[in-house]
């Protein structure tokens, strides 16, 4: 029904500026990951795979690396274990409240990345509110220090950053669980708790995959929570790329990094496409 | 039924439920409970409240500098992204070409990928073009980012929209221009406006695209940040509290437009992240 003028017209603009905007930059950084930096800092053009062996050369990389994936994992399980409660408490107990608590969550999942982080911030320091806190009832007598700049302080910061990520397709795959599946499960006598694990949570698996991809893409390549809480110890890979593009000056190795990290996240996000479509009824 | 599901009391549920409400608002309430505190950010109980930091907020020059300089971006920002998201939706929910499937996830991708990647790759771009940063190239890099909003946000408009009435305007004889205007936009307008309002809110509060296309002039999330580095006042958390409210307040008219023509639960995270979500139901 529509003209092929109509098709062009709607295609052809959003496609130039995706590639110019989006495709070519991609292309770029891949290029940058084969070049090199010579001294004074001249970037050299000829191809070679020097950046990658350095990656597994040098074992502050993987160290890095190997943490920010350990972080990203415990930072999906909290969020998981927060957000599908909370998704199913919604889905099905919470009635007639369940629009407003909806909205409730939805407020902290678009409000300001930097506000939420810089109020951790407050409470974690040495004489933040929570040291303040175990002072004044004489649990503590001097601040604690290991609360802020550690990487449990990263990993609870992201955790209430993504916790609302996760629980939106995970709120959503619930409100499409077949109600009358879940009645027939009840009246053929099995227990509440069987239900669940054997109707709801199986129906609800994409709804788990998409959240908790979310968490771990989104907190693998966080570096504004490793800098606001997270000190030294608290470093991630992602520092490193953006130390390396700041004050260490070499692209090439940066790009080298973030290429990883772009092949992971894909390679992920399409693992993730492939078994959702397969749980999905 | 779901009468009978959902009045069976589970109170462990309900009070962990709330623990985890508790969880998400703790940090805020402490917060905006402190931008009033006359001894400082931290320390237990707040003592000495006052409205000095707000009386400093509003005199900060350099403040208000970054907060002028984020509403330009983010108009300018909202324009580009619904300028090339509404065609891109309309693309992918009513034109085949080849190339089609890489193009809708590249549109989206920048929704579910962290935001370095494409922070740092337009940096290699602008430079190597060899153009200077500043405001204009944080503007261009919120715009690209956010068509992946906006395409979903009027994607979902499109797909509850009712087809016939384009059909039968085309059928009565006016052109595509004649019926895009008469019957697709303002159909389409209650989708448009929450786009824009959260494309707005997502913008003003970027930070990690920003991070590496900042030039001399700072947005507001980029003065806060080069800030927290000076040490910090309640001011910062005074200033935390108005974004806060400012955020609050357009969400929540978002989510009004949203319900309004939509069924709720369908948002632009997810549907990222769902792979049906943005397959055409009419192709």
């Amino acid at each position: 029904m529509y003209s092929r003028a109509y098709k062009s017209a709607v295609t052809i603009p959003p496609l130039l500026w995706v590639t110019v905007f989006l495709l070519i930059p991609y292309a770029i950084l891949f290029c940058y990951s084969f070049w090199t930096v010579a001294p004074l800092q001249v970037i050299v053009h000829n191809w070679n795979l020097h950046n990658y062996a350095q990656l597994f050369r040098n074992s502050l990389y993987l160290t890095v690396l190997l943490r920010s994936i350990r972080i990203a994992g415990a930072v999906t399980l909290l969020a998981l274990l927060l957000g599908y409660p909370l998704a199913y408490y919604l889905s099905f107990h919470a009635a007639k409240r369940k629009d407003l608590l909806y909205q409730l969550v939805i407020i902290p999942l678009w409000a300001s990345y930097l506000v939420r982080g810089y109020a951790w911030k407050t409470i974690l320091g040495s004489d933040g509110v929570l040291n303040g806190f175990l002072q004044y009832l004489h649990i503590t007598h001097r601040p604690v220090e290991f609360f802020l700049y550690s990487p449990f302080a990263v990993i609870l910061t992201l955790t209430h950053i993504y916790t609302p990520f996760t629980f939106l397709p995970i709120y959503a795959s619930l409100e499409h669980v077949p109600r009358n599946l879940v009645e027939a499960s009840h009246d053929l006598g099995a227990s509440p708790f069987s239900t669940f694990v054997r109707v709801i949570l199986p129906l609800s698996l994409p709804g788990i995959l998409a959240g908790a991809t979310f968490a771990f893409v989104l907190t693998l390549g966080d570096f504004l929570a490793p800098l606001l809480v997270g000190g030294p110890s608290g470093i991630m890979i992602s520092n490193i790329v953006v130390s390396l593009f700041g004050a260490a000056y070499n692209w090439p190795l940066g790009a080298a990094i973030s290429l990883c990290m772009l092949l992971l996240v894909v390679s992920l996000l399409f693992a993730t496409e492939r078994l959702e479509k397969r749980f999905t009824i | 039924m779901s009468g009978a599901l959902q009045s069976s009391r589970a109170p462990l549920l309900t009070t962990y439920a709330l623990l985890v409400y508790a969880f998400l608002y703790f940090p805020i309430v402490v917060l905006v409970v402190y931008s009033f505190n006359g001894s400082g950010v931290g320390g237990f109980p707040p003592s000495g409240w006052t409205f000095d930091w707000y009386r400093q907020l509003f005199a900060d020059a350099s403040l208000w500098d970054a907060v002028l300089n984020s509403f330009i971006v983010a108009a300018v920002a909202v324009a580009i992204s619904l300028g090339l998201g509404l065609p891109a939706a309309l693309a992918l929910d009513r034109a085949q070409f080849p190339g089609k499937a890489l193009f809708r996830r590249l549109v989206l991708l920048p929704l579910i990928l962290p935001g370095i990647i494409t922070g740092l790759s337009l940096l290699m771009l602008f430079v190597g073009v060899g153009m200077k940063l500043s405001l204009v190239t944080v503007t261009l890099g919120h715009g690209t980012a956010l068509i992946s909003v906006a395409t979903t946000e009027i994607f979902a408009g499109l797909q509850k929209m009712d087809r016939a009435q384009e059909e039968a305007s085309l059928d009565l004889g006016a052109n595509h221009w004649k019926t895009f205007w008469r019957i697709t936009f303002p159909n389409l307008k209650v989708s448009l406006i929450a786009a824009a309002l959260l494309i707005f809110t997502l913008s003003l509060d970027e930070i990690a695209v920003t991070f590496f296309l900042i030039g001399r002039d700072n947005t507001l999330p980029l003065e806060i940040w080069s800030r927290l580095r000076r040490g910090i006042t309640p001011e910062i958390n005074a200033i935390s509290t108005l974004i806060l409210l400012f955020s609050i307040s357009t969400i929540l008219i978002w989510y009004r437009l949203r319900t309004r023509t939509q069924h709720a639960g369908e948002s632009p995270a997810e549907a990222a992240m769902l792979p049906s979500s943005l397959e055409g139901e009419h192709s």
